[in-house]
Parts: C-alpha cells; sequence; structure tokens
C-alpha cells in the first residue's frame, strides 16, 4: 500500500510500510542525508507517541494531524537535524580540547587535565564556570557593537564548523562551491574581530583587532591559491568530488607535498594557534582582542576558537588526505548491511566514513599540538614575510607542479 | 560639509597636527603577563613600533632599609632572604659579607666555599627562572615548564644543604649556619653532571628553532659605551661587550682560587645577552664541581663559622658581589651598638631597569616582553 502519511501509522494502517525521508515532496536534500533520516525517525519517535496520546485523550482531534502532517514532521525533523550537526561539532570540539590540554601537558612533563575521565570532564567543569560567571561589562565601551560582534564570531565558527562534511551522507548544503563557500565563512571573522577590538575602548585589543586583519592579509592569499590548486586537480570545488577525486587517484599529499605542508600552517594561521596567535598575543597584549571579555562571553569564544580549529583540521583532511576514505576501503559503501556478514556488517552497521573524517582530522590536530609545543609566537612583520615571502612562492611552484602533472597527463 | 564649518579646515588640520593623535601611550603593567611582578612600563606606540618607554617601578616599596635600622644585626639575615625569592642566598651572603668587613674578620676556608657552592645554585635557580620566563615571553610554555622542571633538582640541593626551598636563611655573619649535609657532595656532582646534559634540551628547543632566534637576534642592540654610561651590569652587560665580572676582577670568598670562564659576546643584541645567561649556566656548574672538590679537600672536621661579636664598631663597610642579575652592593654605617645606623643597597636591577627605554624604543610591541626578558626582573630588590 502506498504510503500516505504518519496518520495511517497513527490510526492504525496495518498495511503501513517504513518512509523514506528522502522522497518526502518537502525534503531539502538531493541525496541520502544520514544525519536528516535519523532526525526523521528521530520526530517520528516523539511526535507520533505526542499525537497517540492527545489521540487518547481526544480521538479525532487537529493537533494530532497535524503533528503527523507531512510539512509539520520535516520541520521538526529539520530543528533536530540541526541540533545533531551542532551536537557532533560540539562534542568533537570537546575531544579536541581534552586532546590539545593533556597532549601538551605531556609533552611539557606535567599531567595535564586531571578532572574526571582522564581528564575528559575538565572541559565540562571549565564550560560550567564559564556559564556560571557574572556578566560583566566594562564602562564607556560600545554596548551593541561589544555584544553582536561577539555572537556574530562564536555564530559564525558555529556555521563553518557545522558546514564542514563529514561524509557524503553527513552534510549541511552540498554545494558545487563547497569548499569555496566553507573558505568565505572563515575569512569573515577576522573583520568582526576588528571591529570588536575597535569597540572595547582598550588599547590592547584594539591592537589585537588591528593585528588579526594583518594576519588574515598574510596567510589568505596563498591559502586560496592552494584551493585553487586543489580545485584544479580534482576539477571541481565541490567537497564531495575532491575526495572521490582523491579516493580514484592517489591523496593529493602526494602530488602536492609541498601544498600540505603550506596549507597545514597556512590553516593553523586561520585558526589564530601558536605561532600564528598575534591577535590575542597574550605576552605583550594581555589576551589580544579578547580582554574585555569574561565569563561566558569569553567562553563561548574559546569554543569558536576550538571550532575553527577542527574545521581548519577538517579543511586539511578533505584537501590532502581523502577525506572520509581509506585506501582500498574507499567509502565504505561496499559494505551494505543486508549483503555482508562478520566483520562487513560491522562496517555497515558503524558510521565508518564519518568516524574515519573525524579521526583523521584529530591526527592532523595532533601535529598542530606539537607545533604548538615547540615554537614560539611570530612577530608581525615576520607574519607578513612568512605569508609573502616563504608561502606564496611555495604555493606557487606547488600550482606550477601540478599544471605540469595536469598537462603531461599524470594526474 | 567643511565648508560650512565655523572653524577653517586648516586651522583644525594643524591642531590635529599638534595634538600627536596618531601616537598612543600604552601603560603596561602593574598586573600585566609581561611585568614579572609590580611594575610598570609606559609605551609610546607609533603603530606597532615604539618610539618612547618609560619604567615605573616602587609599587613593591615596602621600607627595607629603614626597617634594618631597627633590627640587630643576626636578625637581618632572614630579611636579606627577602630582597629576591630568586636570589636569596646572594643577598644574604652579600649582607654577612658586609658586615665581616665592619667587624673585620676573616671567616673560615670550608665557610667560604660553601658559600660559593650555595652562590652558584642559587645561580643557576636564578637563571632557569629567567629561562622560563622568556619562554612565555616569547608564547612558548614548554621552555617554562622545562625550566622549572629543571631548577626543582636545584631547589632540592638547597633543600639537602639548609632545609628551605627559597627563603634559604643559610649564610651567617661569620661563616655558615651549618656543614654541608651528609652526602651533600655526591647529591650535588649527581645534580650537575645530570642537568649540564639536560639543559641541551632546552638550548635545542630555543636555539634550533628559526622562529626563537629571530625573535631575539638582531633587535635592540646596546653599545659598549651605552652600557657603561647607563650602568649596567651582570649578564646584559657582558652581551654588550663589557668584560667584565666582579668573580674574576675583583674577586671575594676565593672566587680567584677557582679556574672558569666569563663569557663575554661583543653583538650587544637581545641574543647576545640570552647566550650570555645560557653560557654561565655551564660555567656555574663548573663552579661547583671545583668547590665541591674543595670543600671535601678541606675535611669534614674543618671549621666553618666564627664566633663573631653582636655589636659592630663604629664605621662604615662597604661589599659588593656578582649576582645572578648584576653587581649587587650592601654598604653598612654603624654606630657602635648591635643595630645598623643604616644600611644602603645597591640593587643591580634598578639599575639596569632604567635602559628599558634604550631598549625598547625601535622595536615592535611584541618584542618589548622578549626585549625586557633580558634585564631579568625582580622587583623584591629593586623597591626594596
Amino acid at each position: 500500500m502506498e504510503y500516505t502519511g504518519l496518520s495511517d501509522f497513527i490510526c492504525g494502517n496495518p498495511d503501513w510500510v517504513y518512509p523514506n525521508p528522502m522522497l518526502n515532496a518537502y525534503c531539502p536534500f538531493d541525496s541520502y542525508n544520514l544525519a536528516y533520516d535519523l532526525s526523521y525517525k528521530l520526530w517520528e519517535i516523539i511526535g507520533g507517541t505526542l499525537a497517540w496520546l492527545v489521540n487518547l485523550i481526544w480521538p479525532g482531534n487537529p493537533i494530532s494531524t497535524w503533528l503527523v502532517d507531512d510539512p509539520t514532521v520535516v520541520l521538526f525533523a529539520l530543528i533536530i537535524f540541526m541540533l545533531l550537526i551542532f551536537m557532533v561539532a560540539f562534542v568533537n570540539v570537546l575531544i579536541v580540547l581534552w586532546m590539545e590540554r593533556k597532549g601538551l601537558g605531556r609533552m611539557m612533563d606535567r599531567r595535564g587535565t586531571m578532572v574526571g575521565m582522564k581528564g575528559f570532564l575538565q572541559c565540562v567543569a571549565d564550560g560550567l564556570k564559564t556559564f556560571l560567571k557574572e556578566n560583566t561589562l566594562p564602562k564607556k565601551i560600545d554596548k551593541m557593537t561589544y555584544m553582536w560582534t561577539v555572537s556574530l564570531i562564536v555564530g559564525l565558527s558555529v556555521l563553518v564548523a557545522c558546514m564542514v562534511p563529514l561524509s557524503q551522507r553527513w552534510y549541511v548544503v552540498n554545494y558545487d562551491s563547497g569548499l569555496l563557500i566553507i573558505m568565505a565563512f572563515f575569512a569573515l571573522a577576522p573583520f568582526f574581530i576588528l571591529v570588536s577590538g575597535w569597540s572595547q575602548n582598550n588599547k590592547y585589543s584594539l591592537i589585537g583587532g588591528m593585528r588579526a586583519a594583518e594576519l588574515m592579509i598574510s596567510y589568505e592569499v596563498p591559502m586560496l591559491i592552494m584551493i585553487a590548486t586543489t580545485a584544479l586537480l580534482a576539477g571541481s570545488f565541490n567537497i564531495g568530488d575532491i575526495v572521490y577525486a582523491q579516493n580514484s587517484s592517489v591523496w593529493y599529499f602526494i602530488p602536492q607535498a609541498l601544498g600540505f605542508v603550506v596549507f597545514f600552517f597556512c590553516a593553523t594561521a586561520e585558526a589564530e594557534r601558536v605561532p600564528f596567535d598575534i591577535a590575542e598575543a597574550e605576552a605583550e597584549l594581555v589576551e589580544g582582542w579578547q580582554t574585555e571579555y569574561a565569563g561566558m562571553k569569553w567562553g563561548l569564544i574559546m569554543l569558536g576558537d576550538y571550532l575553527r580549529g577542527t574545521v581548519s583540521c577538517g579543511m586539511v583532511v578533505i584537501m590532502y588526505l581523502g577525506g572520509w576514505t581509506l585506501p582500498f576501503l574507499g567509502d565504505f559503501s561496499q559494505f551494505t548491511i543486508e549483503g555482508s556478514t562478520g566483520i562487513g556488517y560491522l562496517l555497515a552497521w558503524l558510521p565508518m566514513p564519518e568516524l574515519v573524517f573525524i579521526l583523521k582530522s584529530y591526527v592532523v590536530f595532533f601535529f598542530m599540538i606539537l607545533v604548538r609545543c615547540a615554537f614560539a609566537r611570530v612577530r608581525t612583520d615576520q607574519i607578513l614575510n612568512i605569508g609573502w615571502k616563504v608561502f606564496m612562492p611555495l604555493a606557487v611552484i606547488n600550482l606550477a607542479i601540478v599544471l605540469f602533472l595536469k598537462i603531461g597527463g599524470v594526474m | 560639509m567643511m565648508a560650512d564649518s565655523i572653524v577653517p579646515v586648516k586651522e583644525i588640520e594643524e591642531k590635529a597636527e599638534k595634538m600627536d593623535t596618531d601616537k598612543m601611550w600604552v601603560i603596561m603593567g602593574p598586573q600585566h603577563p609581561f611585568s614579572h611582578g609590580l611594575w610598570t612600563l609606559k609605551v609610546k606606540l607609533d603603530g606597532e613600533i615604539v618610539t618612547d618607554a618609560e619604567p615605573i617601578v616602587g609599587y613593591l616599596h615596602r621600607g627595607w632599609e629603614k626597617e634594618t635600622e631597627n633590627r640587630t644585626y643576626p636578625k637581618i639575615i632572614p630579611m636579606a632572604d627577602r630582597l629576591c625569592y630568586a636570589a636569596s642566598m646572594t643577598y644574604t651572603h652579600l649582607y654577612c659579607m658586609t658586615v665581616e668587613k665592619a667587624l673585620g674578620i676573616d671567616i673560615p676556608e670550608k665557610a667560604k666555599y660553601i658559600r660559593i657552592v650555595a652562590d652558584e645554585v642559587c645561580r643557576i635557580n636564578s637563571h632557569l627562572m629567567w629561562l622560563a620566563a622568556v619562554g612565555t615571553d616569547l608564547g612558548n610554555l614548554t621552555v617554562f615548564l622545562w625550566c622549572m622542571r629543571e631548577r626543582e633538582f636545584f631547589l632540592d640541593l638547597n633543600v639537602k644543604l639548609c632545609g628551605a626551598r627559597m627563603t634559604t636563611n643559610y649564610p651567617r655573619i661569620g661563616g655558615v649556619r651549618n656543614d654541608t649535609t651528609e652526602l651533600f657532595d655526591r647529591d650535588i656532582l649527581r645534580t650537575v653532571e645530570r642537568f649540564e646534559k639536560a639543559l641541551w634540551d632546552i638550548i635545542y628547543l630555543i636555539d634550533d628553532s628559526s622562529i626563537f632566534v629571530s625573535r631575539m637576534k638582531g633587535i635592540s642592540y646596546i653599545t659598549r659605551e651605552q652600557a657603561a654610561n647607563i650602568g649596567l651590569t651582570g649578564p646584559a652587560m657582558r652581551g654588550c661587550g663589557v668584560d667584565f665580572d666582579l668573580r674574576r676582577d675583583d674577586p671575594y670568598d676565593n672566587y680567584d682560587k677557582i679556574d672558569f670562564e666569563v663569557p663575554v659576546l661583543q653583538e650587544g643584541d637581545s641574543y647576545a645577552r640570552y647566550m650570555i645567561r645560557v653560557e654561565e649556566l655551564f660555567q656555574s656548574c663548573e663552579i661547583i664541581k671545583q668547590a665541591v672538590g674543595k670543600i671535601k679537600a678541606l675535611g669534614k672536621n674543618a671549621p666553618y663559622r666564627l664566633k663573631v661579636p653582636s655589636r659592630v664598631p663604629a664605621g662604615t663597610a662597604y661589599a659588593k658581589l656578582e649576582d645572578p642579575r648584576g653587581e649587587s652592593m650592601m654598604y653598612l654605617v654603624s654606630d657602635g651598638t648591635d643595630k645598623p645606623y643604616r644600611l644602603k643597597v645597591r640593587s643591580p636591577i634598578f639599575v639596569n631597569v632604567s635602559s628599558a627605554k634604550l631598549q625598547s624604543v625601535g622595536v615592535r610591541i611584541a618584542d618589548v616582553p622578549a626585549v625586557l626578558a633580558q634585564i631579568d626582573m625582580c622587583l623584591g630588590e629593586t623597591d626594596r
């Protein structure tokens, strides 16, 4: 029997079949989306239960019908979908934070965080602490700018973190210019950092904001050249295309060895981590542009920083390390729950591509921790020199190598 | 819009020039991550470049010199510990030396060597503290924690020698408080030998990294003449090419019987001043090894302390000593009672910090902490 909506199920239609949310007329995705599928099923359980309960008290009521109507289900499924995507990004940040504090501690010959579960709960405790702090506002600030810039910086970080696809079936948007859009949102934050530093009526934050702009003009251009090089190799800006192009030939860190290293450091600069954290250089600028932000606002900024860190690692993984694919195993689509047994069944049952992607980005992040452990902070004029006299020529050489490979028909 | 303005445009522009609006004073301190202690550095910034600087000290003034006038001579020894947390041993040593000069006594040989050992352990402590601070000022926490780890071994040596870690209260007028404890010479030799290898870890971390080196090399030059005029002393002076060390050129307490080198570099930049202190760490190890050998040769039952009268004869006495940070001096005026009439301290950093303007003008604000870390600020002795 043809599926006509969830109301059949509520009203006890025996011939009901499980709906495929991707075939729904209201479905915003054109291909299978695991996160959306999960949220759809979740709302079917929650909404269905609610509708059934209301129906028990008041049979044939309009609310039950509305709750299980197709547009309503899609609406609530989308809300749950957003929460799900954010939750994954957020838990990712918690793990990355724990990795950094524990790893850095070990490298510096100390224990690192110690609160619960090998120190994992320290992040939770810190989050709680910032949440419970008083909301202090300094005098003589531009209050509106002060507040909305921090919202925008954190919001942009969350947006860009949620936009990175974890696999072909875990994405928010599937644009043909996906890589460019992520970079565009990524590059927006320094403008708001500049404005925010200005609004705080503090000389340190003003200098910090200016430095954020200075940092951006030094790494952005080589970074975009590298993105163009990767797009040239893959023949597309679409993230899925780039990943599958690597899967069908070779991971791009082999033909673009130079570009891989340069992009890694550009990504470090993008995430504003040591050695490129000049905007919040605590030795001379107290806390840089974040000086006047206290309590929950500072906690959110930290969250945003680490979200950007995970995105930077994700970009390295997408562009050079084969994304969510593994050699010989591909993206695990050959394993299906129906068609395989044993290990294959397990691999099909687990969210393998997503796990592979996340683990790869943790490996990249581990190298960022190593860099933070070993290097000092560079000076503002040195970062311009590094950006334009080291990264830029290397990026162009990398582009030339790729062009020769492309013309020679190797890749 | 401007045409309608009552004030002519040209006049506004002239006023703007007079107001000097493109430069700003940034007041770094007294609570600022770069000022290791309570002091302020006012810097005038043109963009990021420092065009003027003015150090302000005195936040930690507690009337040390006046307080000593109300205490008997032995009671000032623990107070001298509190002059500087990192150089407590040298200040106590200096104070005892000054009073001994006023009394006109010569202390036993063994006490002299024990004081040398204690001083050099203190110098290593102080220099490691400085190296740690250089790490954080350049934005790297690893150097800080590794130096702290190494410093812990030397604090343990302090514990072994006198029971305290930092405020040691060890030298006495006429000698030292106690003889070296059992197995102290074995422990100190082991620690020093271990440290001479372990220090290379930190040196590799800093000197092999072009970022670290480029942050220090070629900035903030000071010439020999400038160093002499401003009164720089200690490692900062030797990094500017002035070949002078009190331990060698005006020896006190048997330093003349010990063979060591005084590192001097002619470059005069921030990196040279850094190199001097690192080299001094190795030289201190060398001095410790020789002095421990001399203590051993003197035997177990050699005297280490003299009985001294509680009253100091009327007159003045003056002693100087090579502190980890420079030349510290004390001047004592006695009126024949058991309390000093006046005790004046010459702190090396109080003079060295006046070179802050010389060092920081022309560098970027990012380099201000890195450059001023080479002075190795300690506010306890600066403000007294």
